[in-house]
């Protein structure tokens, strides 16, 4: 069954492949129905999970490579669940998004695209460390195509840098997991959790994994990659980016970071915390003077992520449901603030902020699906930005009441520059030709948004849902991640 | 559905309707549907009133649905309505629907009136949740919903730049103050592990609570003075009192129902409902009440200084709110909650009225706000004189009507708090008052008497239609009788256990039997603030220019307002953009990319100078071996 829902969109690639032949119609149409099933899967998965229990469900398992103690095994707990949800539900929205906009060699932009789909799934259902460290790679490959065959003019020079910073991290996670694996005697994930390392050697794994997991967040300062790939990725490239790439390397952190190196991970708190509200603020301000759409949204996700960062290592039920709630509400947020960036760039070719200005005169219906998601952003109570970063306060001022306080000065900084944004795309007078000659969104791009913004209010008027699937795992993490593993605790350096 | 959450969600109905199918709707349909709304949750809260204050019934308490869940921490959405409560269900709905009656004929040739109907609606349904909640969380989403409404109909004429400037100015200044409330929510769930206004203010009624926290640098703080404070910035924020006040003025850019509504008779206000709904919390902290005092008073005073010298009437009437809530604040701060409510009610009427009527005012001049082209009105515009000499009167404390009732009974508690503070807030108020009176006689006298300045505007002048005057006749009621039929809501005890006083906080009681001259001391300076402007804009109208220039310095200083917003804008503004391009250009692109590319560089210049060895001839290699070999025998040898 999650077997299914992982590789299902790998034999639509296939097929699509081998199968067919190079018509962009059927493309569209394969990659379509693949991508929906896969949802209509996954939500099965959802009716059938137990959110009473802790342990992973749905677990399937097959000898791989036995002599290496590395398995086939996946399954799903209350941690990964959302974000095989939320990467179910973005890949159709992606594929429907680039139905127009996308016209050369849309057969291997589908390929590339539900290649990607099944790496993902992959990576947050896997339970053994190899086959997560192989999946997180082969998810370079198709990201790094999209990126550099259909992206904008700059974009061999961001496919690159994306390329070499997330490799570069990853050559260090490798050797990281390496070692957990020898040393422990298994690669599998859940007998991982129960491997005593000693305090120093937790040190140098967590530094290994954190320099992985800290490129993809991105945490301040390896951030500079996301800016550019935003930039010079298609629309549904970015959604997929900021919706569910982002979310992998705050997933490492919970899935390996907090539970198998519980001692490490105390002992990192203060660099964690201090470099997340360097990025809160710092890329807040850097957000406030972007001239192109993009590279503001781009800027405001890291900021948000810094939020989410902060969460996990409050290290209360608070911080870590809000955490992972908010990379959800993230997910759902910056994914429909990129689409809508692509539905004015289909219209006008251009991101320049300056270039617009008055939409709202042309695009009501726009102008209103462009003010919730601003609201979402900026955490305005009955939207689910609010519930995330509401948690991920509350959870932080029990932790650090210094770290509170300065976060949420993100309230602040974050309101201004998306209402500045909003204000200059949308509002004034109409100044050009070109603006004027915009129509209103279409009905395939409203079927876009209306599963997004139902989940903006769902989460945020009725979180209970989302944050019941999560308790009972999350406070299994906080116990794992209580325990003292190691005795002394020496600084190893 | 019960009677009492219809309340609440008939104006959400409406502006939900009329906001997404107004396009199909059309003007009228669209009206109707809001206005309908907000009659039926006018007409039950007039209801829940009587039986509440009135009949003296319980105070109703109802959960709706659980809202956040997440461990140890859970909130609700759910419903109180006690005296408090119920009198602001009243100024709330009642007020609200009036102005939507006004806004058919203020609006009649706005394009976009479904969206405008909508947003008022929406705006009542955020107001009424924050009343009506029973936790703090559920105060903090009416109080952000609230700030959203403001933010689009301030900026609802979004083709002017000043229009949108103005709208993020309010959002942002309020969001400053949020951040303050954010952190006093965080606080009061550390110390009582609930955000249920019950739980938590029995708890502080019984001392169930760590009574001090330690914080790095600053020392142990006691717990309930933190939290207050923490509060009162979002309630300055707000309510638009001292520092946090500039946005308020700005947001007269918006129509004006807008500023009756939201910016005068109800948003504006949910700071003061704030403090007296936290009174079992203020009550325990001296300080906090100080500071809320000393706040209060200071507003008061200063935004009366800067309205003796505005010529847009609508910031005249913008700058005398700001002073008025400062008035309701420091009568909270002494311990005076049910003044300041009173005064909160009685002021809603009038200063709606007198908004109100400067529209009527406004719409009869063809959109001129500027004083000095107006002049000689009152012949022309008869009725709309009238209301307007009725809220000038009502605000100015002439005896028996509104004001005299309210603002009298602030003044005499500060006198009777017989603190130092309590002085202090007593004197600024005192001059307030003359001030107040002065300033709006001025508006009267500009707008209305003299000679017309512009006689083309003024030949066009004409009488607004009734659906406007209707409203503003009901309003003038209001300004005529609700502090004579108010007044006994100073009395002790009427609130009940809405409003806590600890024991020795008996300003209020005194207030009720201070000397004679104390009392008649505020109608001394109402005749004091008449003279002043009769003589000076009827008597010798040209004698305020010449004052002018004789004291340019502190005219200038008062027309900008102390220069807040200039200091502002250097302080914060412009050191953020600064700050945000230094760290885009050096920080990101050029340390971090440059480190990034950096080493991208050498290493494809290593790769270069590498490739430059694979010559292909074979001696080179030959040589290369030799010299290999030779380095191993010698290291190994």
């Amino acid at each position: 069954m999650l077997s299914l829902v992982i590789f299902l969109p790998l034999v639509g690639a296939l097929v699509l492949f081998f199968g067919v032949k190079d018509n962009p119609q059927v493309a569209r149409y394969l990659a379509l129905f693949t991508t929906l099933v896969t949802f209509l899967l996954s939500l099965r998965l959802l009716n059938g999970f137990n959110v009473g229990s802790a342990a992973f469900q749905f677990v399937e398992e097959a000898a791989w490579l036995p002599g290496y103690g590395i398995t086939y095994k996946v399954g799903v707990d209350g941690i990964s669940l959302p974000f095989v949800l939320l990467t179910t539900l973005l890949t159709p929205i992606c594929i429907l998004a680039s139905w127009e906009s996308v016209q050369k060699q849309v057969k291997g932009y589908m390929v590339a695209f539900l290649a990607l789909e099944c790496f993902v799934t992959g990576v947050f259902c896997a339970l053994d460390f190899v086959l997560f460290y192989i999946l997180w790679e082969a998810m370079l490959i198709p990201m790094f195509l999209l990126i550099g065959v259909w992206g904008g003019k700059n974009r061999v020079y961001a496919a690159f840098k994306f390329f070499l910073y997330t490799l570069a991290g990853s050559l260090l996670m490798l050797i990281a997991i390496l070692v957990m694996g020898f040393k422990g005697g298994t690669f599998s994930i859940p007998e991982l959790m129960r491997v005593p390392f000693s305090f120093t050697l937790q040190v140098w794994l967590f530094l290994g994994l954190f320099s992985s997991f800290a490129v993809k967040v991105p945490m301040w300062p390896v951030h500079t990659w996301l800016p550019d790939a935003h930039v010079e990725a298609p629309t549904a490239g970015s959604v997929i980016l900021a919706g569910i790439l982002l979310k992998m390397g705050a997933y490492g952190f919970l899935r390996f970071s907090l539970p198998m190196l519980p001692d490490a991970s105390r002992f990192f708190v203060p660099l964690i915390f201090g470099l997340s509200l360097v990025a809160i603020v710092y890329t807040a301000l850097v957000a406030m003077m972007q001239k192109d759409l993009k590279k503001l949204i781009a800027y405001s996700s890291v900021s948000h992520m810094g939020f989410v960062t902060i969460g996990l290592f409050a290290y209360n039920q608070q911080g870590l449901e809000g955490g992972i709630l908010q990379m959800v509400n993230h997910g759902v947020v910056a994914g429909g603030l990129f689409l809508l960036v692509g539905v004015v760039y289909d219209r006008m070719h251009t991101r320049e902020i300056a270039r617009f200005g008055g939409l709202a005169h042309r695009m009501p219906i726009y102008a209103v699906i462009f003010m919730i998601f601003t609201m979402a952003s900026v955490g305005l109570p009955g939207t689910n930005g609010f519930i995330g970063e509401f948690l991920i306060l509350l959870g932080a001022y029990l932790a650090n009441k210094a770290v509170a306080l300065v976060a949420a000065t993100g309230l602040v900084l974050g309101a201004a520059y998306m209402l500045w944004m909003f204000k200059k795309v949308l509002f004034g007078e109409v100044r050009s030709e070109e603006v004027a000659a915009l129509r209103d969104v279409t009905m395939r791009e409203i079927v876009l948004f209306v599963p997004l913004l139902v989940l903006v209010f769902w989460i945020g008027f009725y979180p209970a849902p989302f944050l019941n699937m999560m308790h009972v795992s999350v406070e299994q993490l906080l116990v794992q991640a209580g325990t003292v593993k190691a005795g002394a605790a020496a600084i190893p350096f | 559905m019960s009677k009492h959450l219809l309340i609440v969600l008939a104006p959400l109905f409406g502006s939900l309707i009329a906001g997404l199918f107004g396009r199909f709707l059309g003007n009228a349909l669209a009206r109707l549907v809001t206005i309908a709304g907000m009659t039926i949750s006018a007409v039950l809260a007039i209801q829940t009133f009587l039986e509440i204050a009135v009949g003296n019934g319980d105070p109703i308490r109802q959960e709706v649905w659980s809202w956040i869940l997440s461990g140890e921490f859970h909130v609700s959405f759910g419903l109180l309505i006690d005296r408090l409560t119920a009198v602001m269900l009243i100024v709330v709905s009642g007020i609200s629907t009036l102005i939507h009656i006004y806004s058919v004929g203020y609006m009649a040739e706005d394009p976009d009136q479904p969206r405008f109907f909508s947003y008022l609606s929406f705006f009542t349904f955020a107001m009424l949740m924050l009343v009506t909640g029973d936790s703090f969380l559920q105060l903090f989403f009416g109080w952000e919903g609230v700030g959203l409404a403001s933010y689009l109909l301030i900026g609802f004429w979004f083709k002017k730049e000043s229009a949108c400037n103005a709208a993020i100015k309010a959002f942002l200044v309020n969001r400053v103050g949020d951040f303050g409330f954010a952190l006093g929510i965080f606080t009061i769930y550390q110390v009582f592990h609930t955000l249920d206004y019950a739980t938590v203010f029995r708890m502080a009624g019984t001392g169930q609570y760590v009574p001090t926290l330690d914080f790095p640098l600053c020392g142990s703080v006691e717990t309930i003075t933190l939290i207050c404070l923490l509060l009162f910035v979002g309630a300055m924020g707000k309510s638009a009192q001292f520092i946090l006040h500039t946005w308020l003025p700005d947001a007269m850019e918006g129509p004006t129902p807008v500023s009756a509504l939201i910016h005068a008779a109800t948003m504006v206000t949910a700071g003061v409902f704030m403090v007296c709904r936290a009174s079992p919390l203020f009550e325990l902290s001296p300080t906090a009440l100080t500071v809320v005092t000393l706040v209060g008073a200071t507003t008061a005073f200063f935004a009366a200084t800067v309205g003796l010298v505005q010529n847009d009437i609508k910031r005249v009437i913008a700058y005398s709110t700001c002073s008025q809530l400062g008035y309701m604040f420091f009568a909270a701060g002494v311990s005076a909650y049910s003044a300041a409510i009173f005064h909160l009610m009685t002021h809603a009427f009038f200063k709606a009225l007198l908004f109100l009527s400067a529209g009527a005012v406004i719409h009869s001049m063809h959109h001129e706000q500027d004083m000095r082209k107006m002049g000689g009105l009152r012949k022309k515009i008869p009725i709309t004189y009238t209301v307007m000499m009725i809220g000038t009167l009502a605000l100015t404390g002439f005896p028996f009507l509104a004001g005299f009732y309210s603002k009298d009974a602030i003044l005499e508690a500060a006198y009777a708090a017989h603190t130092p503070v309590g002085t202090f807030a007593w004197g600024l108020g005192m001059a307030a008052a003359v001030l107040t009176t002065f300033y709006s006689f001025r508006l009267i006298f500009m707008t209305f008497h003299g000679h017309p300045a512009d006689h083309h505007s003024y030949d066009h002048a004409k009488e607004s239609p009734w659906v406007m005057l209707l409203p503003l006749l009901v309003l003038a009621a209001g300004a005529l009788f609700a502090g004579y039929l108010g007044s006994p809501m100073t009395h002790l005890g009427w609130f009940k256990s809405a409003i806590f006083l600890a024991p020795g906080h008996d300003a209020m009681e005194h207030a009720h039997h201070v000397a004679a001259w104390v009392k008649w001391s505020p109608f001394a300076m109402f005749l004091i603030g008449l003279g002043l402007a009769y003589v000076l804009y009827i008597k010798s109208p040209n004698l305020p220019r010449l004052i002018a220039e004789r004291f340019r310095c502190t005219h200038q200083f008062l027309l900008n307002a102390w220069y807040f917003d200039r200091l502002y804008d250097r302080l914060f503004v412009q050191t953020a953009k600064r700050i945000g391009e230094g760290l885009w250009h050096t920080g990101d692109e050029g340390i971090v990319d440059g480190c990034v590319n950096g080493v991208a560089t050498i290493c494809a210049q290593l790769a270069q100078q590498l490739r430059q060895m694979q010559t292909g001839y074979v001696y080179h290699y030959a040589f290369a071996m030799l010299v290999g070999v030779l380095v191993l025998v010698s290291l190994y040898a």
